[in-house]
């Protein structure tokens, strides 16, 4: 059970869905797969209002007009896909399905995207969803009056800050360093919010309560001092982290897990190219993912053309 | 109202109707929000492949939506959406937040395996 494809695409995000237009409007068989949702990261946006050329959508309606877009020049989309291997170092690439179905191609890009980072302390896993958010749009309202922590130093946590002042109480930012990774005009919006105060440089050591979030413990790195934040709500803004575990021994990947990919987004694989939020890269936005998309698939495409030559 | 493929569930009489004509119900109450619409895409695909259990949505915050935040296995309940799964008409597990594939089916299948 399987099927041959001369493209096989990992992953169905911005990157993903552009690789898989671009390949099947060049007639080549492609398939897309996801084990998530279409979109990937992209769908967690409400609103998109800097891809260019349209005002203002949200990242599920783009991700679907890109997904709708693809399957019109022939190419295979499956989310949800259960995969449970993908072998890469052949010349015949193979991603094996749970139910033993097998696709083999020829090229594969890799396009598998990110996954949020967690802080991975105790009581993280516990409280998601009883105290603990990844969403302040979703679930900012929740804590209407109530005190509340956000963990991270980037733009997403002191924006996300400013936008859960609406709600909160008091607002406790807490971050590993000593300075933000802001920018300077986040960072002072941040700071100017009179109900918004700052632990930095501090260890998440972990989450306690007892019916629901109660206190968020964590420890000055210079002086060892824990300290114990009262709340009723956590926001975790602390990034992404590649989603290259599948590839792990297989191509070169830097020490965050990154894979690495030359100026033609070529992997160390022959045949195997890499796209967006997975590989090392600086911007991570929809475009810088779909002008990667497009570069992986021509390379890919220019690839296939010396193989079958 | 939610802009899903499902059917969705818009009075309590909905909902109680829902309950009683089926012994396997999941119900994901939410917004077309990022952390809901996985879920809501998850189930539609879950669908084919469940025939035995009753996929449903609800909006949070429309009135009917009392029904489901009001339960108290929602109780503590802060991140969105809320998903509960009903057997005979009554809970027998509940989440909250963004779900997986895998945690979905694990749920259905532990909870709602058919019956011999």
């Amino acid at each position: 059970m399987g099927t041959d494809y001369d493209i096989v695409v990992l992953g169905a995000g911005p990157a993903g869905l552009t690789a898989g237009i671009y390949a099947a409007r060049a007639r080549r068989s492609v398939l897309v797969l996801d084990t998530g949702t279409v979109g990937g990261q992209t769908v967690l946006s409400y609103q998109v209002a800097n891809y260019p050329g349209v005002a203002e959508t949200s990242g599920r309606e783009l991700s679907r007009a890109m997904a709708e877009q693809a399957r019109a020049f022939g190419c295979d989309i499956k989310a949800f896909a259960r995969v449970a291997d993908v072998e890469l170092r052949g010349e015949v690439k193979v991603v094996t399905m749970r139910d033993g179905a097998r696709f083999r191609s020829r090229a594969v890009i890799v396009a598998s995207g990110g996954v949020p980072r967690k802080l991975g302390v105790e009581g993280e896993e516990t409280f998601v969803g009883q105290g603990i958010s990844y969403c302040a749009t979703c679930d900012g309202d929740f804590f209407t009056g109530r005190p509340i922590a956000v963990i991270g130093g980037g733009n997403s946590a002191l924006e996300e800050s400013v936008a859960l002042s609406r709600y909160a109480s008091h607002i406790t930012v807490i971050h590993e360093f000593d300075h933000f990774q802001a920018e300077p005009w986040v960072v002072a919006e941040a700071q100017s919010n009179p109900r918004t105060s700052f632990l930095m440089n501090q260890r998440v050591l972990g989450f306690t309560g007892v019916k629901g979030l109660e206190e968020v413990r964590s420890v000055d790195k210079a002086t060892g001092v824990v300290t114990r934040t009262t709340v009723d709500g956590c926001f975790v803004f602390i990034g992404y982290v590649p989603n290259s575990g599948a590839f792990e021994g297989q191509m070169e990947l830097n020490e965050r897990g990154e894979v690495v990919t030359d100026e033609a987004l070529r992997t160390s694989l022959p045949g195997v190219f890499a796209a967006g939020d997975v590989r090392h890269k600086r911007v991570r936005q929809i475009t810088t993912a779909v002008a990667d998309g497009t570069v992986a698939a021509l390379s890919a495409l220019e690839y296939l053309s010396g193989a079958a030559a | 109202m939610l802009q899903t493929g499902l059917e969705h569930i818009e009075s309590e009489e909905a909902f109680r109707q829902a309950l009683e004509e089926n012994d396997n119900v999941m119900i994901c109450c939410g917004r077309m929000g990022p952390m809901c619409l996985p879920v809501y895409d998850i189930m539609e695909t879950l669908t084919p492949e469940y025939p035995h259990v009753a996929f449903r949505d609800m909006a949070f915050d429309e009135p009917v939506g009392r029904v489901v935040r009001d339960l108290p296995e929602t109780a503590g309940f802060t991140g969105l959406p809320f998903t509960v799964y009903f057997r005979e008409g009554k809970v027998v597990a509940a989440t909250s937040s963004i779900q997986t594939m895998d945690q979905v089916t694990a749920v259905l299948d532990a909870k709602f395996a058919p019956q011999a």
